[in-house]
């Protein structure tokens, strides 16, 4: 009985130190998804809270960043169908991000890249930063939101697109004068 | 990682079999590819705000609860 009861201490600190690790993960993930740094902490607060009480449900040895993923994701959506509370896209949170060195070679800037992102659908948003940003397989992120391996590979073909046309001007834009 | 990221040739082949590429790619990247990650790499490499201390407390404290 009371190395049962040892093991599941152990197990419980071992839970939450990957969950603590995790954090930082689900912060930048949150970020991208509502461009909003203070609603992407109380996202990821309110993942970590309901992990947490769901703990028994992790299967250890598992990947700790697409379950947690998956929650958070799952949250901000019924969040978003709760309140119907339209993200807006925080400008200054934008300007912030211009004081990180510039890419040298070209001039996109993060504030850019962000704006860019915030415009995606919000489907292919979270397909591309799982895949391009995360560093998910195909396949974990199709898991985690809930679609076919294909879906996936498709809302991201999409998402690139969209963000080439975005951020990267065609030959026949650029010869456009600059106003 | 760094394969994920390219384009699905493809697609892209597909898409864009009449024209050529819009830009020059290094490495078989588009730029901005390399400022997503910088963007998100951004976030996962701040320290946690105080406003998690909250949370890392009842993390801790929720052992004694039961």
């Amino acid at each position: 009985m009371a190395s049962d009861t040892r093991q599941e201490t152990d197990s419980r600190d071992d839970f939450r130190q990957t969950l603590i690790a995790t954090l930082p993960h689900l912060r930048a993930f949150a970020r991208g998804l509502c461009g909003r740094p203070d609603l992407a902490d109380d996202l990821v607060q309110e993942t970590a809270i309901k992990a947490w009480a769901a703990q028994v449900r992790f299967q250890p040895g598992t990947n700790m960043r697409a379950w947690t993923f998956t929650i958070l994701r799952n949250h901000y959506l019924s969040e978003l169908r709760r309140h119907r509370r339209q993200v807006d896209y925080d400008p200054e949170a934008a300007e912030r991000l211009l004081v990180m060195d510039a890419d040298q070679e070209g001039p996109l800037h993060l504030s850019d890249m962000d704006a860019a992102l915030q415009k995606l659908p919000a489907e292919r948003r979270e397909a591309l930063l799982l895949i391009g940003a995360s560093g998910f397989t195909y396949e974990e992120a199709a898991r985690i939101c809930d679609c076919a391996i294909g879906t996936m590979k498709s809302r991201v073909a999409r998402a690139r697109a969209e963000l080439a046309r975005l951020l990267d001007p065609e030959p026949e834009d650029a010869s456009l004068p600059h106003i | 990682m760094e394969s994920a990221l390219r384009p699905c040739h493809t697609m892209v082949d597909r898409r864009q079999s009449n024209r050529p590429p819009s830009r020059p790619r290094h490495d078989g990247e588009p730029g901005w590819a390399k400022g997503l990650r910088k963007l998100y790499d951004s976030v996962l490499d701040e320290p946690l705000p105080d406003s998690f201390d909250e949370l890392l407390k009842k993390l801790d404290a929720s052992d004694n609860g039961k």
